[in-house]
């Protein structure tokens, strides 16, 4: 008798949440979440994305919503942790979300996603940039406004062996995170690709008093270029010892080295280094405006990831608009089709959805200053 | 392999080996004198490059001669690296040297971050580029890929400096002193040997040398910061240990095995393991011979 009670009440709570998401449904706006690490350690990683979503949705609820319909912001907190970013996952799902401005951390995307693609949920991160995120194809809903880990690595080699069309590569790196990092993804992409060959592969110590020792094995190698991944301390003490020994060599590094100090400390030695850096959109009017709302209504700066996060709203509302629904394959296509002018520039995506026009452009440093390359 | 980079790892490693024993001798002298490891020696030769870069800086601008530029700045850095050695030992040692010998240690410790944080406050804590002061000389030309002047000017600044530290020691008063305090301090007190002197005078040359190392590694790599004179300083310290902590040839000979098995470790194998390459080696010296290379042992009297 009391399981049949129990039964019974269950069905009713079923029902009734049942009811309760019908009523939502029809509830007339368009609900987008917001998901990330808004409290915590990281909370100054995700709370600059909620302020984005904020301030693009508040501008086009003024002009009228999106077909039609305001839209609302559903945020919710996951800290970074991928144990809560599925709760989170759920409980956007469960409030019938059209799609997901998220998550921040790359473990924390990484264990939403599962759930947001079994719900046929579009997914744009402004910052989770741990590259088999899009590569690996496990994803298909999801999306990114920022380049992956690897974007520099792959410039940096398509720059070598395409634009400047050198065989032999020498790739060093200082033993840190960030340079063995790229150095990794640098020495793989060349192998993968076969077009060139990696003669030298070393890391560098750190504050050494010289690198006489891996500069004849550079020479050694006949390398043609080097691709150092690192820091400019190291970069420009690499440049002073290369020039002093008369070796004529492509020097390419990374946004660690494009730094003013590096030219600084290097001084005519840095004349012709190449580096990669992130495309500079500071003077878009896009971007001033974005810029500006933030300031005029936080009363400060905008912080890390704002401009990410503001566009990837800016894409989805555009994207809802163009497809004239929120089905799935309709925003799908949209999103992989339709430039979409934002805060980072004019943007798309690719079929693995990283964004086509965000990431680096390759700088060369011509006359003591850095010049973006063409 | 060909001869050519192996002659070129052996000049790399001679250059790396002559830029430690510069250091790795105000180390050694210090503890053969007062079994003091001053761990602020480094400091001393980041002070002396960052007094190059600052008088050499200011004398840019009166164009002078490079090579009178750089002759002013050095002697000027060793003058104000001396001063800062001797003042250090006023300071920091000599108040302790009844004390226990760890207690000295910990305020030679306490004197290279004071130093350190001083150059930083004082100075910047930015990388600053050190100005390219030796010039090309003309009958390096034909072997320049080999060798280039720099490394030429450090090997041969090296071995003028040991040369004449050599008969400092050997042939002068004070260096007979200095042996006598090194060998029994009580015993040269009591013979009329003015003990204080003695170790003034042993900073003294060693700071000036660990000055002359600064100037010519910063020519040599290009920069400088407040932080070069610790990694420096480990890497010299190391050296004088494997040769011999307190023997001054010991610090030399270990000075350059440790350079030398850094570049070849590097050139035939893999600059990944560069240190790994300089401790391994240390720990075998010193598992067979417990003093290095040429350290005597020490007797304990019963």
């Amino acid at each position: 008798m009391k399981k049949i009670l129990v039964l019974c009440l269950l069905a009713a709570v079923l029902l009734s949440f049942a009811s309760l998401t019908g009523c939502k449904k029809d509830s007339g706006t368009i609900k987008i979440g917001v998901a990330g690490a808004h409290s915590g350690d990281l909370a100054s990683y995700g709370i600059p994305s909620v302020k984005a979503a904020e301030l693009v949705v508040e501008d086009w609820n003024a002009r009228g919503g999106v077909l039609g319909r305001q839209i609302e912001l559903i945020i919710e907190d996951d800290v970074c942790k991928p144990e809560v970013a599925t709760n989170t996952a759920a409980k956007l799902v469960g409030e019938d979300v059209v799609a997901v401005i998220g998550h921040i951390c790359s473990g924390a995307t990484k264990a939403a996603l599962g759930i947001y693609k079994d719900s046929k949920i579009i997914t744009i991160s402004p910052s989770a940039t741990n590259p088999p995120l899009t590569q690996s194809g496990d994803y298909p809903n999801f999306y990114r406004t920022i380049a992956p880990d690897d974007a520099q690595a792959r410039m940096e080699i398509d720059f070598a062996v395409d634009t400047l069309g050198l065989k032999k590569l020498a790739i060093l790196h200082d033993k840190g995170d960030y340079g063995k990092g790229l150095a990794e993804f640098a020495k793989a992409m060349v192998e993968s690709d076969g077009e060139a060959e990696v003669v030298l592969y070393e890391g560098i110590t750190v504050g050494a008093v010289d690198y006489s020792a891996v500069i004849n094995k550079i020479k050694n190698s006949g390398a043609e270029a080097i691709i150092f991944g690192g820091y400019h301390p190291e970069a420009s003490k690499l440049v002073g010892q290369i020039s002093k020994k008369g070796m004529d060599i492509v020097f390419i590094s990374d946004d660690g080295v494009k730094d003013d100090t590096f030219i600084k400390v290097a001084g005519e030695y840095a004349e012709g280094v190449y580096a990669t850096g992130p495309r500079d959109t500071s003077t878009e009017p896009l971007t001033i405006a974005a810029n500006k709302a933030h300031r005029d209504k936080y009363g400060e700066d905008p912080g890390a990831f704002f401009l990410n996060a503001y566009a990837a709203t800016t894409v989805i509302l555009n994207a809802i608009e163009k497809a004239g629904s929120t089905d799935y394959d309709a925003l799908t296509k949209a999103l992989q089709s339709e430039y979409v002018n934002t805060t980072l520039g004019n943007i798309s995506f690719d079929k693995k959805g990283d964004a086509i026009g965000v990431g680096f452009s390759v700088f060369q440093v011509q006359n003591g200053v850095y010049v973006e390359l063409q | 392999m060909n001869s050519t980079y192996f002659i070129e790892l052996f000049l790399g490693g001679l250059t790396r080996g002559s830029i430690y024993a510069l250091i790795a001798l105000g180390y050694t002298m210090v503890y053969g004198i007062i079994q003091l490891i001053n761990f602020a020696h480094g400091e001393i030769y980041m002070i002396g490059a960052f007094t190059a870069l600052i008088v050499s800086g200011a004398l840019a601008f009166t164009g002078l001669d490079p090579v009178i530029i750089f002759l002013i700045s050095a002697v000027v850095a060793i003058v104000f690296s001396a001063a800062y050695g001797v003042t250090m030992e006023k300071i920091a040692y000599k108040p302790l040297r009844k004390a226990p010998r760890l207690s000295a240690l910990i305020s030679a410790i306490g004197m290279s971050m004071f130093l350190q944080n001083y150059v930083l406050l004082a100075q910047t804590s930015d990388f600053q580029p050190f100005p390219d002061l030796i010039p090309d000389l003309k009958f390096l030309k034909p072997i320049e890929n080999i060798m280039n002047t720099t490394q030429f000017i450090i090997l041969a600044t090296t071995a003028v400096v040991m040369v004449l530290f050599t008969l400092l020691i050997k042939y002068t008063k004070i260096g007979k002193a200095m042996r006598a305090t090194a060998q029994d301090k009580i015993m040269a007190q009591l013979v009329g040997i003015n003990i204080n002197k003695v170790i003034m005078v042993t900073f003294l040359i060693g700071s000036s040398t660990a000055a002359i190392g600064g100037i010519l590694i910063s020519s040599h790599v290009g920069q400088i910061n407040f932080y070069i004179g610790f990694i420096a300083g480990i890497k010299a310290f190391v050296a004088a240990v494997l040769g011999g902590i307190g023997s001054v040839p010991g610090a030399v000979l270990g000075s350059f095995v440790l350079g030398l098995t850094e570049s070849f470790g590097t050139g035939y194998i893999s600059s990944d393991y560069e240190d790994v390459f300089a401790f391994g080696f240390l720990i075998i010296i010193l598992i067979f011979k417990p003093s290095g290379i040429l350290g005597k042992p020490t007797k304990k009297k019963v």
